[in-house]
């Protein structure tokens, strides 16, 4: 490929990198999250407010699935994705079959939980 | 709050008939409702895992059920709803009731443990109840937690391996839509400008 080539679709492939916008994740997770979740109490799910970080099956006082209490995964923006993604796909045993289909969206919700979780 | 619901002729019917079926505005289950869930369950057992994944999620379901029961019980308890008002919080409750039962006879026909409702106190705290001083704030409250059911429904849809639980998932947002929007009228909510407008 020709370097002018390749700068053209490096320059073209700019517009699909998303910048994850916490402010319109809010937004998103008020929307889609808070049937189950709330930012600081147990409901049908765990608290979100510090899961990003935090290992998944850790809060305290919430009862979780035999699958996500033995998993090791850490939330971080890579699993996040994959759990947001098709969660019972990332740890066989979840409970959680929510899924955001979109790849930004799911962007923006994890830049607010990590906002929320402090980071 | 002077807001009132203005019902239907057939609501309010269905609303008295539940009463004198149900004393307190208790589950009447329609055994068409529980036949429809739990009839399509019977060829879905060939995969354990596939089984598993679907009750776990029927599970989740089940639990937003116990949940928004235990809010419009609260609601209701609360004495701040006017009649009319009172009135559609009973009869959405009963939907709700409805929704769990039918649900639950699920879960059971595909060989799982259908989830235990919390304590009342459990949810009153997890709800923030105790934050709730006016008609309005109920409605708040109902109204999110509609919306947010709907959502879930929806964002469950492409993880059943059955497709007709698909089918009762996206028959269930539709319920909790209808609640969020007759909540978002008397709450002067404005309706979205955009179609399209849930699970985005």
């Amino acid at each position: 490929m020709r370097f002018s080539t390749l700068a053209t679709v490096l320059v073209a492939m700019v517009p699909l990198a998303h910048a994850a916008d916490a402010d319109r994740g809010a937004e998103l997770w008020e929307q889609r999250c808070t049937g189950c979740h709330s930012l600081d109490a147990n409901r049908v799910g765990p608290k979100h407010r510090g899961v990003f970080g935090r290992k998944a099956g850790a809060v305290a006082d919430f009862r979780y699935s035999t699958g996500v209490g033995n998993s090791s995964v850490v939330w971080n923006e890579t699993t996040l994705d994959r759990w947001l993604t098709n969660p019972q796909a990332f740890i066989a045993g979840a409970r959680m079959g929510f899924r955001v289909g979109e790849v930004a969206d799911r962007a923006d919700i994890i830049a607010f939980l990590k906002r929320e979780s402090g980071m | 709050m002077s807001n009132t619901i203005i019902l239907p002729s057939s609501i309010n019917q269905a609303v008295s008939r539940r009463r004198l079926l149900g004393g307190s505005g208790q589950a009447v289950l329609s055994a068409g409702a529980v036949a429809l869930l739990a009839g399509c369950a019977g060829g879905m057992a060939s995969s354990s895992n596939t089984a598993a994944n679907d009750v776990a999620i029927l599970n989740v379901a089940l639990g937003l059920e116990h949940e928004a029961i235990a809010a419009y019980q609260l609601g209701a308890e609360s004495k701040l709803l006017d009649k009319p008002v009172l009135d559609v919080a009973v009869l959405f409750q009963a939907h709700h009731k409805e929704h769990r039962d039918a649900l639950a006879a699920t879960v059971r026909k595909l060989g799982g443990m259908p989830v235990d409702a919390k304590g009342m106190g459990e949810y009153a705290t997890a709800l923030n109840a105790g934050a709730i001083k006016s008609q309005g704030d109920v409605l708040m409250l109902a109204a999110r937690l509609e919306r947010g059911a709907a959502n879930a429904y929806l964002g469950v849809i492409p993880s059943f391996k059955d497709a007709e639980l698909a089918k009762i998932a996206g028959r269930l947002a539709a319920d909790e839509t209808m609640h969020w929007t007759a909540l978002a009228g008397v709450l002067k909510q404005n309706l979205p400008a955009k179609a399209l407008s849930f699970a985005a």
